[in-house]
């Protein structure tokens, strides 16, 4: 078949004066959006609610765009609800996630990989298998990876012993395993490092759910937070129902009180704070403090801070060019780092490249933000927001958003539970299809 | 006007690449209520098909999803998180929404 480039491509349709009659005579047809385009060429790094759910909505915004999305793993395994693994009312299976419907359903080339390289200079993303990836636009989002270098006898090597379960999967099931085998009467040791950090109240929500099953299978137990913070998002709310739920089991140390930790010693399990006599377990989750994902590192896209800035309109780089940031790794203004936040931020981001390469402008923005977290299997509490562009920042919308309230009925606590389910559902349908 | 060959031959690629679908006729363009409804999807699904507890949005009526955002805003009614979602909107922006949703 003969090959047009994409400009003479859309000069001849203009030409034909059809370009509706040909939509519509392709509506008639059904969708075509499972077949790759032959368009603008945006690759996406990183398969996580944001990398996924960009990848799509590309796809759904233009479908004429060739969107390759490239993933190290096979299946994303969410953090959201791994809590509920290591607490025994889930299994792994259950926050599994495959590319399968980005592909058939919405034309996304997955690619299963490693980038090596980015080449800003050039517009060429490496893989490992040796190929190369030509963009138009890139997108990454790589999540978080640790700071190892900030807590001294804390590596890589000691999370087989001491794990962070902080991405979750293989980390997920070493920790529920350990919790599995404490004898009752254990103590179990959370450890949340400072801000900014992945799901502010992912923590807390562990502390609670661990509770949980501490309370029905070894009910003799203890669960103490070193924290590295004086204060921690939904704090009234998680505080009032742990002296509800869970009375004597959990303890909150802040950070100037002795909860920051200078030191570990993997070999004992026992954590050295700033303040105080060191600290001994039976399991501990310390959660290091955390940075951009390498991937972002090797592109030169974090600032001397280790997160990426980008305009906050559009999520483009403001270090290099024709890249483009989401997720955890950016800096999004007033938003949390939150799987909801990577995926309100995809979307935005989809429609700022597809604006721009077709050469419209993008309305304003607007943004949102919705956590849920479980205390119980039937106790849930929420934090949400809705944001716009100020000034170049993304600001939360005076009036809006907050935290359940205190001292609600039961039935309250257990419809936002159940809302926390579906928001389950319906976050990893509109990222992974 | 380009010769009929190449019509034909333009609307082969067309419908080989899936350029144009249903509702994607102008591919390029993204409107405001687009981008305004979008975020919600997150919790309601995508188009508003939510596929658990949390209600579908997608196919009510436009009068149906303004006045429950309205209500929602005022305190009128009762609900959890709605009420600190709908607070971020203005009216105008809330029927912008409406329509969106209606028309999936």
């Amino acid at each position: 078949m003969t090959t047009l480039s994409r400009r003479k491509f859309i000069h001849l349709l203009g030409a034909t004066g059809g370009i509706a009659a040909l939509g519509a005579l392709a509506s008639t047809l059904g969708s075509c959006s499972g077949k790759p385009g032959a368009g603008p060429r945006v690759v996406v790094v990183g398969g996580g609610f944001g990398g996924a759910t960009c990848a799509k909505y590309l796809r759904r915004f233009n479908p004429s765009l060739q969107v390759t999305l490239v993933e190290r793993d096979a299946h994303f395994v969410t953090c959201p609800f791994s809590n509920t693994v290591l607490a025994g009312l889930q299994d792994m299976d259950s926050i599994q996630h495959s590319y399968d419907t980005l592909r058939t359903q919405y034309g996304v080339e997955v690619l299963q990989d490693n980038v090596t390289a980015i080449d800003p200079a050039t517009n060429r993303v490496s893989l490992q298998n040796g190929a190369e990836l030509e963009y138009d636009r890139l997108v990454i989002s790589p999540g978080i990876d640790f700071r190892w270098d900030e807590i001294e006898g804390l590596d890589e090597t000691t999370s087989d012993t001491i794990p962070h379960a902080w991405k979750a999967g293989p980390q997920t099931i070493t920790l529920r395993s350990q919790l599995e085998a404490m004898a009752d009467g254990g103590v179990v040791i959370i450890a949340p490092p400072d801000n900014p950090f992945r799901c502010p109240p992912g923590p807390y929500e562990r502390a609670s759910l661990i509770a949980n099953y501490l309370k029905t299978h070894k009910p003799r137990s203890k669960l103490l937070i070193a924290d590295a913070k004086d204060k921690f998002s939904k704090q009234g709310l998680f505080m009032q129902a742990w002296e509800q739920l869970y009375p004597g089991m959990i303890e909150w140390v802040k950070g100037s009180d002795g909860g920051k930790i200078e030191r570990v010693d993997a070999a004992t399990r026992t954590l050295y704070p700033e303040i105080g006599d060191p600290v001994s377990a039976d399991v501990i989750n310390f959660i290091p403090p955390q940075k951009a994902g390498v991937v972002a590192h090797a592109a030169g896209l974090v600032n001397s801070d280790g997160w990426c800035p980008v305009d906050q309109r559009t999520f483009a780089s403001t270090l290099q060019p024709n890249i483009h940031v989401i997720g955890d790794a950016s800096i999004a203004g007033k938003m949390p780092k939150s799987g909801f936040a990577a995926n309100s931020q995809a979307k935005v981001c989809a429609a700022a490249i597809v604006s721009e390469l077709g050469g419209t402008t993008m309305p304003d923005p607007s943004y949102v933000n919705t956590c849920y977290s479980l205390v119980a299997p039937d106790y849930g509490i929420s934090v949400a927001a809705v944001y716009r562009l100020q000034d170049g920042k993304i600001v939360k919308v005076e009036g809006s958003g907050g935290v359940s309230p205190m001292d609600v009925p039961d039935e309250y606590r257990r419809n936002e539970a159940r809302y926390a389910r579906g928001w389950y559902q319906s976050i990893t349908q509109d990222a992974f299809g | 006007m380009v010769e009929s060959k190449t019509f034909f031959r333009v609307l082969l690629i067309v419908l080989a690449t899936g350029l144009l679908t249903a509702n994607q006729t102008q591919a390029d363009e993204i409107s405001r209520a687009t981008l305004l409804s979008i975020s919600c999807a997150g919790c309601h699904g995508t188009d508003g098909k939510s596929p658990g507890s949390i209600p579908t949005i997608g196919g009510k009526s436009s009068d149906f999803i303004a006045t429950a955002l309205l209500q929602f805003s005022s305190g009128e009614r009762a609900g959890t998180v709605m009420g600190r979602h709908a607070t971020g909107y203005t009216d105008e922006e809330i029927q912008l929404i409406a329509d969106y949703f209606a028309g999936r």
